[in-house]
């Protein structure tokens, strides 16, 4: 089923387009990494979708229909910024937005309750909002975001003011969440961050679409005629290998045309080379991006 | 359960938790304790029969003064000659002389001393002397009633009587005006203090961007309109603490000011048009902090811009002494339709004088019609600017995004 549905959706400000031409959609159980530099137009895209602000021209469906009061309730939403109370507690404040979304309040005591311990947050329910760090507040603005199970969960730059170990824990989260059914934006200018939960992929520069599609086709159609090799000795002369540079012990070996990553991994098994690691390489969407966009990246 | 009640009654609680609030609502009644305490205290002090009586020296030249008349709380004491009565003065004995000089049954004219830096003599004072005088010049020449009435020659009772010749049921007096005048007052105060705390949260739900995730859940008419009912409550709670306490006040102060509470008379139409005038001045300026809160980019800013309209409920407080000079004068009359300026003015002007129902009519129909269309422009300005952070648009954008929004 689709979630969302957008078709060639127009935004401008003062006669600039933010946005321009953008056709896009989300499945249920589905992540799509809406991704590009910062002012790319990622926040104004998704403040069209959730009808914060109205689009020039263009159509935005959500779930068949166009925005409307129960469907609010059908979404959850993590903005860029930190949209909390500060001087209110993290569990009254939970509570409250709970309560928006129409959910019971016994329910949603439960849930938070539950949320807060998978989070390590629970000792912290009573903290005031201001006396917690950026990380945590981040915590509890993502618990806001989930606790009334919506369908459709948009995260605008996620892993902002999370430490390694809370960006894991968040990453674990949204795989979660996708595995459950629920179709997920995740937007961000980390495209590394977005690499290992999106199935696809939005990438946008100056408003307008630069590349669409699932993941694994982009990085394939992308990929470059070159393998990646940690060994034990010397490799010596391979055949087909047309260049070679060394990187923290990696050797990455540029391979003509005709040559397959196979007939490589063959001849270093034929030399008895003791092999750590063999990677064909594929570029990361960073550089797909600076690919595709070059000059005009800023 | 509704999400505009969820949203008023999640707001009503953050605006009477607020400590501005709380102090607010207890320093009206702490304040005007304090001030009848020190009135009390200062009445007090001043009983004491040393204090209560002022000694005027005086130097009778012409010798028309057989034998000096007391009057209540005030002695005069005849003294030979200028330099005795300046010994007097400087040692604090009395606290002013004056000189009747030989010429001055021809020139009128006396001479006072004092240790006081004056501009002028107190009225209190020149009552006393012209008194002190009229009785010695005439005391002897006509009958005391005669003189009596010279002296005092009027004591006017003035009754108002209905369009029938009946006398009226509400009769005016200075004290009518007391209780509307303290609630013209408090609506200032609470209109500025609504303005301030609506214009200060939405700003700070703005820069902080939780109005985002909130629009993410509740549509702009449910949380402007649950903002609007839930400060417009704390402001009626506060007034009504005022409401409570101002009685309880009167009455303790009663000592102090006599028989004040039994000649305060509260105006047959106040309760009612004060109650609507209350309601409607807090709506409007609670729609027009929404489309402030809107354009500016911080509350610092939003609270800076409000005062220019918060200072119009002021307006009328400020031209008082015009309005109970001319109470049906045409700038009266203008402050009464003025939209802005008619809810404090109007209830301060209903102590005062009967208001023609039309004007009453004319400023309530003005005052429903300014806040619908600033209700419906808020709305609109508030959909416009509410994610734009940075520069304040100017009127021309804004009125280019209206027409176009």
């Amino acid at each position: 089923m689709t979630a969302v549905n957008v078709n060639h959706l127009y935004k401008s400000y003062s006669g600039k387009a933010a946005v321009e031409d953008l056709t896009f959609s989300v499945n249920s159980g589905e992540l799509l990494g809406l991704i590009g530099p910062n002012g790319a137009g990622k926040s104004t895209t998704i403040k069209i979708l959730l009808d914060f602000m109205k689009p020039d021209s263009g159509e935005v469906r959500i779930y068949g229909e166009s925005m409307n009061e129960t469907l609010k309730n059908k979404i959850g939403y993590l903005p860029e910024e930190r949209g909390l109370y500060k001087r209110l507690t993290a569990i009254d404040q939970i509570l409250y937005f709970s309560s928006l979304k129409c959910m019971n309040h016994s329910t949603a005591v439960k849930k938070a309750d539950q949320l807060l311990r998978q989070t390590g947050m629970l000792e912290s329910k009573q903290k005031k909002i201001k006396d917690m760090s950026k990380g945590m507040g981040q915590i509890i603005q993502f618990i806001v975001t989930i606790i009334h199970d919506p369908q459709l969960i948009i995260l605008d730059e996620p892993f902002s003011g999370l430490d390694p170990v809370n960006t894991e824990m968040m990453k674990k989260f949204i795989a979660q969440l996708r595995d459950e059914g629920k179709s997920v934006i995740l937007s961000t200018h980390q495209m590394n961050q977005v690499e290992e939960l999106c199935d696809r992929v939005l990438m946008i520069n100056h408003g307008r679409e630069v590349l669409y599609g699932d993941l694994l086709e982009i990085k394939n159609n992308f990929k470059e005629h070159s393998v990646l090799i940690d060994v034990a000795g010397e490799i010596g002369n391979l055949h087909g290998v047309i260049n070679q540079k060394v990187n923290k012990g990696i050797i990455e070996l540029d391979l003509l045309p005709e040559t397959t990553p196979q007939s490589i991994l063959d001849q270093l098994i034929e030399k008895e080379i003791p092999i750590h690691h063999f990677e064909i390489k594929k570029p990361s969407l960073n550089e797909i991006f600076l690919q595709l966009a070059g000059g005009n990246h800023e | 359960m509704n999400k505009t009640f969820l949203i008023f009654k999640h707001e009503l609680t953050l605006a009477i938790k607020r400590a501005g609030y709380i102090i607010l609502t207890l320093i009206v009644p702490v304040l005007a304790l304090l001030a009848i305490g020190i009135a009390q205290l200062v009445t007090s002090l001043s009983k004491t029969p040393e204090n209560n009586i002022m000694h005027i020296g005086y130097v009778d030249e012409p010798g028309l003064v057989d034998k000096a008349v007391d009057e209540d709380f005030t002695s005069f004491i005849p003294y030979a000659s200028k330099e005795n009565a300046n010994q007097a003065l400087t040692s604090n004995e009395i606290s002013t002389y004056f000189i009747i000089p030989d010429n001055y049954l021809s020139s009128g004219t006396i001479q006072r001393y004092t240790l006081e830096k004056e501009n002028t003599t107190s009225p209190a004072t020149v009552a006393l002397i012209k008194r002190f005088l009229s009785e010695n010049l005439l005391k002897d020449k006509i009958s005391p009633e005669v003189l009596h009435l010279v002296v005092s020659p009027l004591n006017l009772e003035v009754t108002r009587v209905t369009a029938q010749g009946e006398q009226a049921q509400e009769q005016k007096s200075f004290f009518n005006v007391i209780i509307p005048g303290i609630f013209a007052l408090l609506l200032s105060l609470a209109l500025m203090f609504g303005t301030i705390t609506l214009v200060s949260s939405l700003g700070e739900e703005k820069e902080s961007h939780l109005i985002e995730v909130l629009f993410s859940s509740v549509s702009i008419r449910q949380l402007l309109i649950g903002k609007l009912l839930a400060l417009g409550l704390a402001g009626l709670l506060q007034v009504l603490v005022w409401l409570i306490s101002t009685p309880l006040l009167l009455l303790l102060s009663s000592s102090l000011f006599g028989g004040l509470m039994s000649v305060i008379e509260i105006p047959g139409n106040f309760i009612l048009l004060g109650l609507i005038y209350f309601i409607l001045g807090y709506l409007l300026f609670a729609v027009l902090s929404i489309g402030v809160g809107a354009i500016t980019p911080t509350a610092r800013e939003g609270g800076q811009l409000s005062m220019f309209y918060v200072m119009l409920g002021f307006v009328p407080l400020w031209f008082s002494s015009l309005l109970f000079a001319f109470p049906n004068g045409t700038f009266s009359v203008i402050l009464t339709l003025f939209p802005a300026t008619a809810p404090v003015q109007n209830m301060l002007r209903l102590g005062v004088t009967d208001i023609p129902l039309w004007q009453i009519l004319v400023s309530i129909g003005l005052l429903v019609l300014t806040i619908s269309f600033g209700l419906y422009s808020s709305i609109k300005i508030f959909r416009v600017y509410m994610l734009i952070h940075g520069k304040r648009p100017g009127l021309k954008t804004i009125f280019q995004h209206l027409k176009s929004a």
